[in-house]
């Protein structure tokens, strides 16, 4: 069971915005939800067996990147070839 | 204060970039300094979506190469995972780096203790992650800040080493990074000479007081300085009776000092997984076949038994690996005689004279250097003589003025000893001695001092051009001669 | 570099694509001048990629698919990309935050989901082929509720490069069409080994379908007509079943005990690896701008608030909240012992039989707007997902109606033998064209 400030720090470790006033029924989903996985409380095993396939690797060629407008293309803004983002603190 | 002790416990994360041409993840080229932004980006290290990461072989081989050299044991199965945190240069939202199964773990450095004597620092283990982008903060108060983003260095290969806290002093924290960075250098797995190659997070604590982490330090000056000044404030708390913070700090380079970083710092929970888009690695099997060069301690060891250097001058010269090469490629033509003349030069003046005038030692000519030590070992100048040669060497390197070969400087400024002109010289000694009575009679007195002002008064009238060893005996013959 | 180009203007009144190439060029091959859909989750060079999401309305990717190019090569004509579920996560298609699909079946129900919009556009006939991907049911469930046929190929079998990630370790790019010698021609294009994904096999598909089965053990699992599924579809579904016992197939009884906690193992599964996939969504690099003025934290949290739609948000916590600190161990990590226990299951099953045969869904597709709670939509999931968890190839084939709406008969088989599951498949489908 988790509360609603529960819920609340959880949008806030996924940086993700839950409005005042969909808190409660998405509290009451959430816990519908949690409470259905619980089954998993009672798995036993050993796991994953070792991966088949290991080792994939590339060789050390460079490859020819994007040219520098393909790259800027999708941003919102830029300037001078950097893309602006909001400022960090 | 009950419990509270000065010891200094140090422990290091050293983050070095591997030399791989392409990054880590994918085939953009490695080689982005000198080029404009987002110019060395691809859909993969750009993070769009749909992309998807295939690991650089090469870059595992560099960390195999280190963890062997290092004494690490490789483990069996290692894997890749996601560390999920939210910052404008982390393009994908998560950096893909070893968690739980790290590609190796124990091992050692072994650098000179405070104390004197080899002292083992222990390692806790080495993993491979990639480089985030790089941010450029903008903008001012009025105008709005902002932050601008190039991803050239997104996805570059790193390599994290992470020692045990037994280190026990800031000296011997930097003795522990330069000793890791001339090891990686002679691996060929790492150029120290690039910006930003190297970045160290210090964790720092007083015996019996909580630990603080200091992140941000770049420069191997950095270390000392950051930790010197650590050390100062946690002993201050602690005198005060006050206690320290377990906390993260960030170094402020320019004003040597350290920072509190509380609001950035809130407890991150990186939500580790495995990576799903990468298999794991077996690449135990790899350890026997690779093949180390030789390493700082045992090139320092070879310059003592095949040069004769002492040891600190062998410790100076293997201390980074162009300077090593250099010195073997200057004694090559007649070890046995440029052996220890040349250890001393470059050593104890050649370092101080490119520090000084911030050049590299690729600016030198090993033919000229080489020609100036022959010169300097045969007798032909005295030593004050040959500074300035390799100053105006230097300078003419360094202004790219045409360079002249050191006999060519020699003859043009008349620096050619004049050791053979006897008479002439006592002369000028006589001529001294009578121009200075005073300094005469502090002789016979007693008064040592004197001695080496008069020889210096004569030096000053031959321009240096006189060995100071024969002077200094010629003058000590002419004062006995003229007493009485 | 086409040689010609075919016009593409269809009458879309299920709202099945969201973007249409109205002129769409095309070469010679395999499949020259054929059209064919992709789903809007598939990167397309210079064709706007949504994932049916507002996050990334304008984002035209600037580089093609594996599977794209493909098409490309073997000289298809790309129509569009359609319609699905916000980022894959639903089951009806009606997460899309640009307005449902409709059932061309029936315009008062929906088409299933995630891939509903490729379901629609190939049952409708506006296009012969689309490329689906299947996370959890999502090729299969609109193929069994619009009555074609959609394969989830085996795990690896077709690279995911140019797939935007949802669940990387669940989910499959796979074809879909009205017959099932068309889905095993796409699929003959699409499979084969990418060095840029280096989870995938050198396992190319080349196979020509053959209705030959006689001597194939096929095995029935209890779970598969339980409790949970709707009576008439069972009953539909094992009629078919019989039929194929008719064409000289044996049938087994068999049960999978850890489909009692599948479901959960799937959830967990995919919405913790699509809470990471999900985070680089802010606005900065492509999709609606990050409003630069704002500290970096709101700003990126108000663009996700904005543009993305509930369920979306909802899964992104759910698996945020299963990998954070302390609660790993109780579901991510649980969810793959999980995982392991259904693949030895299916191990210890196929070590009897060939195939595993069994309804694609529980229930024939519902009407629009009926499922509203999440849980009871994640619940029509069962029957698909277990597929997903082991990495099996599966099929949805028509066979049957009830009330008028059609059923999807599901044959599974072992990993790599998507051959004989198109054999099966074939052979069904041949008997009852007859």
């Amino acid at each position: 069971m988790v509360t609603e400030k529960e819920v609340q720090h959880i949008a806030g470790l996924a940086d993700i915005g839950i409005d005042t006033g969909e808190l409660g029924a998405f509290t009451s989903r959430f816990n519908e939800i949690l409470d259905y996985f619980d089954v998993l409380d009672r798995v036993q095993g050993e796991g994953p067996a070792s991966c088949d396939l290991s080792n994939v690797m590339r060789e050390d060629i460079v490859e020819p990147s994007l040219p520098q407008e393909e790259v800027l293309k999708n941003a919102a803004a830029q300037e001078d070839g950097f893309i602006k983002a909001p400022r960090v603190m | 204060m009950t419990g509270t002790g000065t010891q200094v416990i140090v422990g290091l994360e050293v983050h070095c970039q591997l030399d791989t041409r392409s990054k880590l993840f994918c085939g953009c080229s490695t080689d982005y300094r000198n080029d404009g932004p987002n110019t060395h980006v691809c859909p993969v290290c750009l993070g769009l979506p749909g992309s998807m990461p295939v690991l650089n072989k090469k870059a595992i081989e560099y960390a195999m190469r280190v963890a062997k050299a290092l004494n690490c044991s490789i483990l069996h199965e290692s894997e890749f995972s996601r560390k999920n945190y939210f910052y404008p240069d982390l393009d994908k939202a998560y950096q893909v780096t070893q968690y739980d199964k790290p590609l190796a773990e124990g091992g050692y450095l072994e650098i000179e203790g405070d104390e004197g004597g080899e002292k083992r620092v222990r390692l806790t283990r080495i993993h491979v992650e990639e480089d985030p982008g790089r941010l450029v903060h903008m903008g001012n108060a009025e105008r709005g800040k902002y932050s601008l983003v190039d991803y050239n260095r997104a996805g570059i290969p790193l390599i994290e080493i992470v020692s045990e806290p037994d280190m026990r002093s800031p000296k011997e924290a930097r003795k522990f990074l330069n000793k890791l960075r001339a090891t990686l250098e002679y691996l060929g797995v790492f150029d120290s000479e690039k910006e930003g190659s190297i970045r160290v997070d210090a964790n720092i604590s007083i015996v019996g007081s909580e630990r603080v982490e200091v992140k941000n330090i770049t420069s191997y000056k950095g270390v000392e300085k950051a930790l010197n000044f650590e050390i100062t404030r946690q002993k201050n708390l602690l005198r005060r009776g006050l206690k320290v913070d377990r906390e993260t700090r960030h170094f402020v380079e320019a004003r040597g000092i350290t920072q509190s970083a509380r609001s950035k710092e809130q407890e991150h929970d990186y939500r580790y997984f495995p990576e799903p888009d990468l298999r794991p690695l077996h690449v135990r099997s790899w350890v026997a076949g690779i093949v180390l060069p030789e390493l700082p301690d045992a090139r320092r060891e070879r310059f003592i038994a095949q040069y004769g250097c002492s040891l600190n001058h062998a410790r100076t010269l293997t201390g980074e690996l162009k300077l090593a090469n250099f010195y073997e490629k200057v004694v090559a033509a007649d070890p046995k005689g440029l052996a220890t003349p040349a250890a001393t030069w470059i050593a104890d003046t050649l370092i101080g004279e490119l520090n000084y005038r911030d050049m590299s030692l690729d600016s030198v000519d090993t033919r000229n250097f080489t020609g100036l030590v022959r010169l300097l070992n045969e007798g032909t100048i005295t030593d004050k003589s040959g500074v300035e040669v390799l100053r105006v060497m230097l300078d003419q390197r360094h202004t790219k003025v045409p360079c002249e070969t050191p006999e060519e400087i020699v003859a043009r400024l008349n620096l050619a000893k004049t050791a053979g002109d006897g008479g002439a010289l006592l002369g000028i000694i006589s001529e001294v001695i009578a121009e200075n009575p005073k300094a005469v009679e502090d002789y016979r007195n007693g008064k040592n001092g004197a001695l080496n002002f008069l020889v210096g008064q004569v030096m000053k009238k031959t321009r240096g051009r006189s060995d100071p060893g024969e002077l200094n005996r010629m003058m000590v013959e002419s004062l006995k001669n003229k007493e009485g | 570099m086409a040689a010609h180009e075919i016009t593409f203007d269809p009458d879309d009144r299920y709202n099945a694509f969201l973007t249409t190439c109205k002129k769409a060029p095309h070469g010679d091959g395999k499949l020259g001048g054929i059209a064919v859909a992709v789903k809007d989750n598939i990167s397309t060079r210079g064709i706007e990629t949504t994932c049916g999401s507002k996050i990334l309305k304008g984002y035209i990717p600037p580089y093609d698919a594996h599977v794209v190019g493909l098409l490309r090569q073997s000289g298809a004509a790309i129509a569009g990309k359609t319609n699905m579920d916000e980022f894959g996560m639903g089951t009806t298609t009606e997460n899309s935050a640009f307005g449902p699909t409709l059932n061309p079946c029936d315009t008062t129900r929906v088409p299933g989901g995630s891939s509903g919009g490729s379901a629609a556009a190939v049952a409708a006939g506006m296009v012969r082929m689309a490329l689906g991907t299947d996370t959890g049911g999502s090729i299969r469930c609109p193929a069994a509720f619009c009555g074609i046929v959609g394969l989830k190929p085996t795990y690896g079998r077709v690279s995911r490069y140019g797939l935007i990630a949802y669940a990387n370790s669940l989910e499959q790019i796979g074809p879909m069409a009205r017959n099932v010698s068309d889905v095993s021609l796409l699929m003959q294009v699409i499979s084969g080994h990418d060095r840029r994904d280096t989870t995938s096999y050198t396992r190319p598909y080349t196979h020509t379908p053959s209705p030959d089965i006689k001597g194939i053990k096929i095995g029935v699992p209890q779970e598969y007509f339980g409790a949970g599924v709707d009576r008439n579809v069972a009953e539909v579904t094992k009629r078919a079943i019989f039929r194929l016992e008719e064409l000289g197939a044996t049938t087994v009884p068999c049960s999978i005990p850890s489909m009692e906690y599948a479901l959960a193992a799937y959830y967990v599964t995919c919405t913790s690896e699509a809470s990471s996939n999900l985070a680089r969504f802010d606005g900065v690099r492509y999709g609606p701008a990050a409003d630069t003025k704002k500290s970096w934290h709101d700003a990126y949290r108000e663009v996700r608030e904005a543009n993305f739609g509930t369920e979306v948000r909802r899964r992104i916590m759910l698996g945020t909240f299963a990998l954070s600190s302390g609660y790993y161990g109780k579901y991510y990590a649980k969810a793959q012992v999980a995982r392991q226990n259904i693949k030895q299951d299916f191990s210890r099953i196929f070590s009897e039989v060939d195939v595993i045969a069994g309804p694609t869904m529980p229930t024939i597709a519902f009407k629009l707007g009926e499922k509203s709670d999440p849980l009871s939509m994640y619940l029509a999931d069962i029957l698909t997902v277990p597929a997903n968890l082991a990495g099996i190839p599966a099929i949805s084939l028509p066979c049957g109606k009830v009330e008028g709406m059609p059923v999807g008969l599901q044959i599974m088989g072992k990993p790599f033998e998507d051959e004989r599951v198109i054999d099966v498949a074939c052979a069904y489908e041949q008997a009852v064209s007859q």
